[in-house]
């Protein structure tokens, strides 16, 4: 499938997302020609061990983000802990340390609200497994904003709330297990 | 990329209020500011950033209640022990040479980080050679600044982080407890300077030893982020210190050969000869 018209693809998770992240993104080309950003919900501790143990089993490059560096294609921007990552309209990343939103710092809402607002009908929105519902209005955002909405199918995710409640508020997302997303997110090339 | 109705209110939302009451928010970093500006529409009930632009220039008791939404940063004591576990290790030593020291807190908002300092400065045997400016644009946070009162439920975390700097006393040595509040000890601020300055349009004040201006920055867009730098730059004196947020660097700056890495994983900083 051709990226063409594509941006980026933002992904969100909490429970049991670490694992559903090991079957999306190590599958995900060298030359990946959109940049991907990811909050999964961890510990406020300061040492982000998700991009240690993705950047191992990746061919894409994992980092944390960095506040106001510009997105690249083919790398994995995870969310510093205790930080959230927000997208600015000319396409560079942002932190803030305001207040939780949904009892989360990265939120999933912040990032998928921001990245809505920036990248419009050229971002691919993806909810993964999760035990809250962080994440339901960023992708309602997304989707409103003409952009590509995928949820994880709660019948089939570790934790079924956040798909459930992504689809409560956006029923016209796509529901996918994590075999095609996986497949689908790999598929997007270069034209 | 996408340029809708509600960016272009905001823009001219913000040019209000830089025209009318000389607050610049212009060049933050805009996706922070329009979470802020609509949680601020929403709970101040306008339909529209428009509607609350209107509000705001022809009732302009709205405008401390909206500079709460754009400027209030929440913080704990002692945030990032590491970080002040440095200053206490590695950054003191140097202080103690100095027979007299400006410690700048800036975007002190509620407080939390200058009372950090003053107790750390305390415990190392350097308050009562320093004078503290702590400054912020908000006089609503200036003032909870000056007060030093915080809700007692957040001093099991500020106690936690005071243990994990290497703190040499107990926190509980700082305040009284008194109806679910904790008044912070006033002989903390005695050497303090508490002022209304702005990063954006302000000058140099002083010579600094020590500047800490932790996640302010990161709310700033670049061309910001560089003016504000080189105004740390300028207020530093000769080997003096700059402490950032953790996730801010100077990497990317501008002015990033006016410094050396003092201690890298905690953001410190020091001031290179010119």
């Amino acid at each position: 499938m051709s990226a063409a018209g594509l941006s980026a693809v933002a992904i969100g998770g909490s429970a049991g997302a670490v694992q559903a992240l090991s079957r999306i993104l190590p599958g995900l080309p060298a030359d990946y020609p959109l940049p991907v950003l990811v909050v999964v919900h961890v510990p406020p501790d300061r040492d982000n061990a998700l991009v240690a143990l993705f950047d191992a089993k990746c061919q894409v490059e994992v980092k944390e983000a960095e506040d106001k560096e510009p997105a690249r294609p083919g790398v994995v921007y995870f969310a510093p802990s205790d930080y959230h990552l927000l997208v600015e309209a000319d396409g560079t990343l942002s932190l803030s340390s305001d207040e939780l939103v949904n009892l989360s710092r990265p939120s999933i809402d912040v990032l998928f609200e921001s990245a809505a607002d920036a990248y419009g009908p050229s971002l691919v929105a993806v909810m993964l497994t999760g035990a809250n519902h962080d994440g339901a209005q960023g992708l309602r955002a997304a989707a409103d904003a003409g952009g590509v909405a995928i949820v994880e199918d709660p019948a089939s995710a570790y934790a079924s709330a956040m798909p459930v409640a992504a689809l409560r508020a956006c029923s016209e997302a796509k529901t996918m297990n994590l075999d095609a997303i996986a497949s689908y997110l790999s598929s997007l090339r270069t034209a | 990329m996408r340029d809708d109705l509600e960016d272009i209110e905001i823009q001219l939302l913000l040019e209000a209020l830089y025209q009318r009451f000389h607050y610049d928010f212009r060049n933050y970093a805009r996706a922070s500011i329009k979470r802020r500006l609509t949680q601020a529409r929403l709970q101040m009930g306008f339909p529209s950033i428009s509607a609350l632009q209107d509000g705001l220039l022809h009732q302009p008791e709205m405008l401390s209640r909206l500079l709460g939404y754009l400027t209030v940063q929440v913080s704990e004591m002692f945030r990032d022990p590491a970080y002040f576990r440095a200053l206490r290790e590695k950054v003191a030593p140097h202080l103690r040479t100095y027979p007299s020291l400006k410690v700048w807190v800036a975007g002190c908002s509620h407080g939390e980080e200058l009372y950090s300092l003053a107790i750390l400065f305390r415990e190392e045997g350097l308050e009562e050679r320093t004078i503290f400016y702590a400054t912020d644009i908000n006089p609503v946070a200036l003032q909870a600044a000056e007060a030093g009162v915080y809700p007692l439920d957040r001093l099991r975390k500020f106690t936690e982080n005071h243990q994990k700097s290497g703190g040499k006393s107990s926190l509980s040595d700082y305040y009284t407890a008194d109806y679910g509040r904790a008044m912070f000890d006033k002989t903390l601020r005695s050497q303090v300077v508490f002022s209304d300055h702005s990063l954006v349009t302000d000058a140099v004040f002083g010579e600094m030893h020590l500047i800490s201006c932790r996640n302010v920055l990161i709310y700033f867009d670049r061309a910001l982020q560089d003016r504000a730098v080189g105004l740390f730059r300028d207020s530093l004196a000769r080997k003096g210190f700059l402490g950032l947020g953790s996730k801010e660097s100077l990497r990317f700056s501008k002015h990033a050969t006016a410094f050396s890495e003092f201690v890298r994983d905690e953001k410190i900083y020091q001031r290179q000869d010119p």
